[in-house]
């Protein structure tokens, strides 16, 4: 009768799941897609994964032990998870010190200064990924072709993304069924074959990765479904009325960062809905913005702004989409 | 497909290590320590006094008022004290402290194991004789069963819902009931259905209790209109309100009774407790306990008088493990941790589980991602990040529109929280505050 007994309020029993086994689950999803990209782009790949992620860590953890003097809190794995969706949606050929820069910038202002994980507002990674756009326009358009795995880095072969072409060909008059013969097929799409960010081109396995989440129960299909969903309606629409002008919706859901976007930044827990509702209307926002973007907007690609836009309307979304209650209710009394 | 509640619930481990112990009956302990408030209401007055020599069945305490119930005596012997002690809530209240000699049972009380199945008395009778045996809810509520009885003029009750779903892990105690005593369990639904006059019972049993389904199936073929409805195993399954939507698709308001829906609830504990009263004329003073956990040597089903400490019930299951960090009278969902195992055993106790201290103690809490993971486990649709922070900041006007108090405190938003954030415990204080606040509004 020695023990000393534990008392606490129920429940006296907790589940399974932990932020870190989420936040590496998510890693564990990226993995098809990262393998994919290394397979197109060769070290080039390699060299900005493991910068983004170091660079990210290491932001974390200085701004915490030093400027924050708390306990750093690199161990729960955000960090890893940013740096590598940071990675995915740049260049594989960005010189390291705009990669670290761009890490900075994700971790050190958009997460950080809002109070860390649980409290940014904005994808952290989309951040970090804008600012870059914005501020090198350059090194941020130059794609790197995929060649099958090669050693070189900054000295990649560049050339137009399948959306690039496709926008600035119907910019030129061009009709759609020209321009398709500029641009890989879509099987090819499919797998992988087409310049892009580092991450965002092999369509296949991100949906791997994204079967696997759903699996995992660390995603619901609420968020993708309906993004790719609205993607899909809104440019089958517009094909519909005139196929000379616009691209078919699969060309839409098979290029650009729609899946990467769809399946791994618009899902990110902090900064998406907290109810199913929510989550659909949040989808379908950031289908028709990201539609909007590529076929009128400056920019060819528009997912990364649309998924920033929608992030600003999440606390909205939470404050008045609430879940269906159990029970009318009924005067208390 | 198994019915169940539309929304939310958990699956956590079952640990039903006790499912095919049969229930043992624990020899009368040298004390007991019996409460006088073992129900929710007012406490019984004690109308005995030190030195009375007591027999098994008497009462010990009467009730106080309407919400109350009458104590017995679990044993014979004399009134050593009546003194304040700890209860396994780890409030202090009065009790009465006998020391046992023999174990002589009231002569009114038939002692034979014979099934007593015909009913003779009136629904008046029977329900005054649940008053008088002391009965309450031994599904852990523990309402005095009389109230419970008593259908108010206005109301309109046309159907009773026995719950044997026992959602809770590790707890057998009810299992063993439908297994060992299912015609007298269901003697007693015919009796509860007769107070209510009723002609229509569903006994709800979780399907990973395939024996007492098939058991309870087999026996209420000759008992006119009880059916036995397989439910999907999910907690929290035997929550009042989800096991009404799960069996009659019947939603009871926010802030209402199953009788707004007209229904009447009832433990499978309770319906044997109910039996034992009517028929055998026997006060409610012993019950199935569950005595359990990983590293216990011997876990098992006892049937235990009221009042004995909860050590016994440990030294029965083989004594206390070496590396025992927590206590918990309860299930480890919704029980409560005990200080100290020197307490005695009460009409609610259902299980003593041991918990190894690897699993006592809480996971270091970290911030909240905003996953929404409680708010899909959250059987009441409530959103539990949410009213948690309201709690926490003393919003509380905001709470009680988020609806704070339909929370009944199951546990699954803690439990499912990867962070590990002690959700329930500030829902659980805001909860009290928001009750506390109505209460002044309505009485102003």
């Amino acid at each position: 009768m020695n023990n000393i007994l534990n008392v606490s309020p129920s429940p006296h029993q907790q589940g399974a799941e932990t932020t870190r086994k989420l936040m590496f689950g998510v890693v564990i999803a990226l993995a098809p897609a990262l393998a994919a990209s290394i397979y197109f782009f060769g070290t080039g790949a390699i060299i900005v994964t493991l910068v983004s992620v170091l660079a990210c860590v290491a932001t974390e953890y200085l701004i915490q032990k030093f400027i924050l003097k708390t306990k750093p809190s690199v161990s729960d794995g955000s960090a890893v998870v940013t740096g590598l969706l940071l990675a995915f949606n740049v260049p594989s050929n960005l010189p390291v010190y705009i990669i670290i820069i761009g890490a900075i910038v994700s971790i050190g202002v958009a997460k950080m200064t809002f109070g860390g994980l649980g409290n940014n507002p904005f994808n952290p990674a989309l951040v970090g990924r804008v600012f870059l756009l914005i501020s090198f326009p350059v090194q941020m358009t130059s794609w790197p072709v995929p060649t099958g795995f090669k050693t070189g880095y900054l000295d990649a072969v560049t050339g137009a993304t399948p959306l690039g072409i496709m926008s600035e060909g119907i910019k030129n008059g061009e009709t759609v069924a020209a321009l398709m013969e500029k641009v890989p097929s879509h099987m090819q799409l499919f797998y992988g074959y087409m310049g892009g960010s580092m991450g965002e081109i092999a369509a296949l396995a991100l949906i791997l990765g994204g079967l696997y989440m759903i699996y995992r129960k660390i995603i619901t299909w609420h968020i993708p479904v309906t993004i790719l969903l609205t993607v899909a309606i809104f440019t089958g629409i517009l094909w519909v009325i005139d196929p000379t002008k616009y691209a078919d919706p699969l060309f839409h859901l098979l290029t650009g960062g729609i899946m990467l976007g769809a399946i791994f930044m618009a899902t990110d827990y902090v900064t998406s809905p907290m109810t199913a509702k929510g989550m659909v209307i949040y989808g379908i926002g950031i289908g028709v913005i990201t539609v909007l973007i590529r076929t009128w907007g400056a920019y060819p690609e528009g997912v990364s702004f649309a998924i920033l836009i929608m992030n600003a309307f999440v606390p909205l979304l939470n404050m008045y989409i609430k879940p269906k209650r159990f029970g009318k209710e009924v005067k208390h009394g | 497909m198994l019915k169940t509640f539309p929304k939310g619930g958990i699956h956590p481990p079952e640990n039903k290590l006790t499912a095919d112990r049969p229930i043992v009956i624990l020899p009368v302990p040298a004390q007991v320590t019996v409460p006088v408030s073992q129900h929710i209401g007012a406490p019984a007055v004690p109308v005995v006094e030190k030195g009375t020599a007591v027999k098994t069945g008497q009462v010990l305490a009467q009730a106080k008022g309407f919400v109350s119930a009458n104590i017995h005596s679990p044993v014979s012997g004399k009134v050593n004290k009546i003194d304040t002690v700890v209860d396994t809530t780890g409030y202090k209240q009065t009790a009465v402290i006998i020391d046992v000699e023999g174990d002589e049972w009231l002569e009114t009380i038939d002692r034979t194991d014979s099934l007593a199945k015909d009913i003779v008395m009136t629904r008046e009778q029977i329900i005054e004789r649940c008053q008088q045996c002391g009965l309450v809810g031994m599904g852990g509520a523990t309402f005095p069963t009389h109230i419970k009885l008593t259908v108010p003029a206005g109301k309109k009750c046309d159907m009773l819902i026995i719950n044997g779903v026992e959602c809770e892990p590790y707890l057998t105690s009810d299992h063993r009931l439908m297994l060992e005593k299912g015609a007298e369990v269901l003697t007693g639904v015919s009796i509860i259905m007769k107070a209510l006059g009723v002609d229509r019972a569903v006994i709800g049993i979780e399907a990973n209790k395939p024996d007492a389904i098939i058991n309870l199936t087999e026996v209420a073929k000759v008992f006119r209109g009880i059916t036995v409805q397989p439910l999907k195993v999910k907690y929290p399954q035997g929550g009042e309100k989800q096991l009404i939507k799960a069996c009659t698709g019947r939603e009871v308001p926010s802030g209402g009774l199953p009788l707004d829906v007209g229904v009447v609830v009832q433990n499978v504990g309770t319906s044997f407790a109910v039996y034992e009263a009517v028929q055998k004329n026997k006060p409610l003073f012993e019950r199935v306990v569950t005595v359990t956990g990983r590293s216990v040597k011997s876990p098992g089903n006892f049937l235990v008088r009221i009042g004995t400490p909860v050590t016994v019930l440990i030294e029965a299951a083989g004594g206390m493990p070496d590396d025992t960090g927590k206590i918990v009278n309860g299930g480890p969902m919704m029980g409560k941790a005990l200080a100290m195992t020197d307490v005695p055993v009460t009409k609610g106790t259902s299980g003593i589980i041991l918990f190894p201290s690897d699993v006592s103690k809480r996971a270091e809490v970290l911030p909240c991602i905003r996953c929404g993971k409680c708010s899909s486990a959250c059987a009441m649709g409530l959103e539990p990040w949410l009213i948690s922070v309201l709690a926490q900041k003393g919003m509380y006007e905001k709470a009680e529109k988020e609806r704070i108090t339909d929370c009944m405190e199951c546990g699954a938003c803690a439990y499912t929280c990867p962070a590990k954030r002690p959700l329930l415990d500030y829902i659980r204080l805001g909860k009290a505050t928001v009750i506390r606040m109505v209460r002044e509004r309505i009485t102003k």
